[in-house]
């Protein structure tokens, strides 16, 4: 294996009417990693991941692809190596669970090279990573937020990318749910960039960084990172690391501060 | 489990071509004298060179140079029409977009009156550049109020629609201005006449700017079936798949906005076309664009020659504009789909 990270953030800023939005972040991503990217309402993480898939250009700064600067790929070619959960993405067309999984092809397909066999067994191995090969034929209208944050990430799946970025995708979903899209994500052997809003989830990660204002004020293993001292600093609550009873990951107890 | 997903469901393409031939066979057979279907075979084959045996001269004459190519025209602009609502809908996530209620069509109208009255050497060819131009003018200005609104508390997919009404009656006030201004009395109940959508004018030359312009539309939408396909959970969307969406932008609407200001100074700006047949397509092919697209330019072809025929023979001794006959079934349509839109 080369040097060359998989994904390279330079000094990256995005700024809109005199307004950082995202302020010199740099990150080196490393291949097979889960990067959780965690900070409050408004601190950029969604800015931070459409600007890491190419759909906003920095400001400042630069984005790598394999060590390639990513404003010099076309969007096809991004497309095959990195792929995007955005949230909550709808649509009011009566497409089936299929449908929307086989569109994950799209970056491998043109006029002129037709959908194939491979292209079948990408869609089929997508819906049974997200284990949803019995729900293909159902009608998009007709599926749970959760179903539906599945078929999003089977999309992904079947576009087959190096790096998988989720702008947090267990918004709005039952607890249930939550930790079953988390589960699915952890065990895609893909590299992941995942936005969260829970510190319980952060913790998952083989890395977290966390977002102030635009600004990554830290990054490292979620332990060295979500420290008490930086969540009251950044979440403005106090936070106390208790160890589970069952020796899995630790939890947080959260107190708003006076 | 083999079968690919370009190639489901398009089996029954072999029947386009049938289904087509009969429309036109059927839109010349019928009018205001019938003349039978083995007449028109029979003028068509000995057209074609074939042994036909005695024909009437004046059947003949009206089956070839009158309804035979007024026909083929009208399959030319219901394709067209049907096409080109087909790729806005697919592109703005909108389903009550289409050329005639997003006043694409008022300003290529006021585009191609304008260089008619002008008279800047007035050829279709140049009468449909004025249409082209005025088509591009109007969708810009529709799409820059349409953004100024957005936030204004109007529905999003409402805002583009208000837009849209409100450039198709500045464009119509324009078009009335220039003709007042400038047409001769003879020349503003013409024009007057084809504005409401009408191809009671239409020879074969007509053919020779309808026929390649349908085709380049249905091509370049063949071409762009999974770009369209895409969109559907919306252009961020269309991107992360690795759609370059302003080039699919410009290319796909740049197309719409000619195929429908040529058609538009054809035959006039024909409403609801571009609305009723996408949706009633999408009911019976389902929603990718791989079988949509033929679907659509196939029924839009056979709507607009069926709308033509009863234009021609629903008050009799008298020919209605087909602008009406489209929007006595597309304004209802229009009504189910917006109703159908808020109980989702």
């Amino acid at each position: 294996m080369s040097d060359t990270p998989i994904l390279e953030l330079v000094g990256v800023t995005r700024r809109v009417q005199g307004r950082d939005l995202v302020s010199d972040v740099s990150l080196h991503l490393r291949a097979g990693e889960m990067l959780g990217v965690i900070g409050p309402n408004g601190s950029g993480k969604s800015t931070l991941l459409n600007m890491m898939a190419g759909l906003l250009p920095p400001t400042r700064g630069q984005v790598r692809l394999a060590g390639q600067p990513m404003v010099r790929l076309r969007r096809q070619q991004i497309a095959q190596q990195l792929a995007m959960v955005s949230q909550a993405a709808e649509t009011g067309e009566r497409i089936s669970v299929r449908d929307a999984v086989e569109l994950g092809r799209t970056p491998w397909l043109g006029p002129l090279w037709p959908w194939s066999a491979r292209d079948d067994e990408a869609v089929q191995a997508a819906l049974q990573a997200v284990g949803m090969e019995q729900m293909a034929a159902r009608d998009w209208s007709t599926l749970s937020g959760g179903e539906r944050q599945r078929v999003h990430i089977a999309r992904a799946h079947a576009q087959a990318p190096r790096i998988l970025l989720l702008d947090e995708p267990t918004n709005h979903l039952d607890i249930h749910h939550q930790i079953g899209i988390l589960d699915l994500v952890s065990q895609l052997s893909v590299t992941t960039v995942i936005a969260l809003h829970d510190m319980h989830h952060a913790l998952r990660c083989d890395r977290v960084m966390v977002m102030q204002s635009g600004r990554c004020v830290a990054l490292g293993a979620p332990l060295d990172v979500l420290t008490p001292a930086l969540i009251r600093e950044i979440f403005a609550v106090d936070a106390q690391l208790i160890a589970h009873p069952a020796g899995r990951l630790p939890l947080f107890a959260f107190q708003r501060l006076a | 489990m083999r079968r690919g997903a370009a190639v489901r469901g398009t089996g029954w393409l072999w029947l386009a071509p049938v289904v087509l031939a009969a429309a036109l066979l059927f839109g010349s057979a019928v009018g205001e004298t019938p003349i039978p279907l083995s007449t028109v075979v029979a003028v068509l084959a000995s057209k074609a060179g074939l042994p036909a045996g005695v024909l009437d001269p004046v059947d003949a004459s009206v089956i070839w140079h009158y309804r035979l190519s007024r026909a083929v025209v009208a399959a030319c602009v219901g394709a067209s029409l049907a096409l080109s609502g087909l790729i806005l809908q697919a592109l703005l996530r909108n389903a009550l977009a289409e050329p005639y209620l997003l006043g694409i069509s008022a300003g290529a109208s006021t585009g191609a009156v304008a260089v008619a009255v002008a008279g800047f050497g007035a050829g279709m060819v140049s009468m449909s550049a004025g249409a082209f131009a005025g088509a591009l003018v109007a969708f810009g200005l529709v799409t820059i109020l349409a953004r100024a609104a957005q936030g204004t508390g109007v529905q999003t997919t409402g805002i583009i629609i208000l837009a849209g009404i409100a450039g198709s009656q500045m464009f119509n006030a324009m078009t009335a201005l220039i003709i007042a201004q400038s047409a001769s009395a003879e020349q503003a109940r013409g024009i007057m006449f084809w504005l409401l959508g009408n191809l009671s004018g239409v020879r074969w030359p007509d053919i020779r700017m309808a026929l390649p312009m349908t085709l380049l539309g249905l091509g370049v939408a063949l071409w762009h079936v999974r770009t369209l396909d895409a969109f559907t959970f919306g252009a961020d969307s269309a991107a992360a798949l690795g759609i370059d969406v302003r080039r699919a932008q410009a290319m796909l609407i740049g197309t719409t906005a000619l195929v429908t200001a040529v058609m538009v100074s054809i035959a006039g700006a024909i409403g609801f076309v571009g609305l009723v047949v996408p949706h009633a397509m999408r009911f019976l092919v389902g929603v990718r664009h791989a079988r949509l697209v033929p679907a659509t330019a196939l029924a839009g072809a056979v709507f607009l020659v069926l709308s033509d025929v009863v234009s021609r023979i629903v008050i009799p001794g008298q020919v209605l504009p087909i602008g009406v006959i489209t929007a006595l079934v597309g304004a209802p349509a229009f009504a189910v789909v917006m109703i159908r839109g808020r109980q989702r």
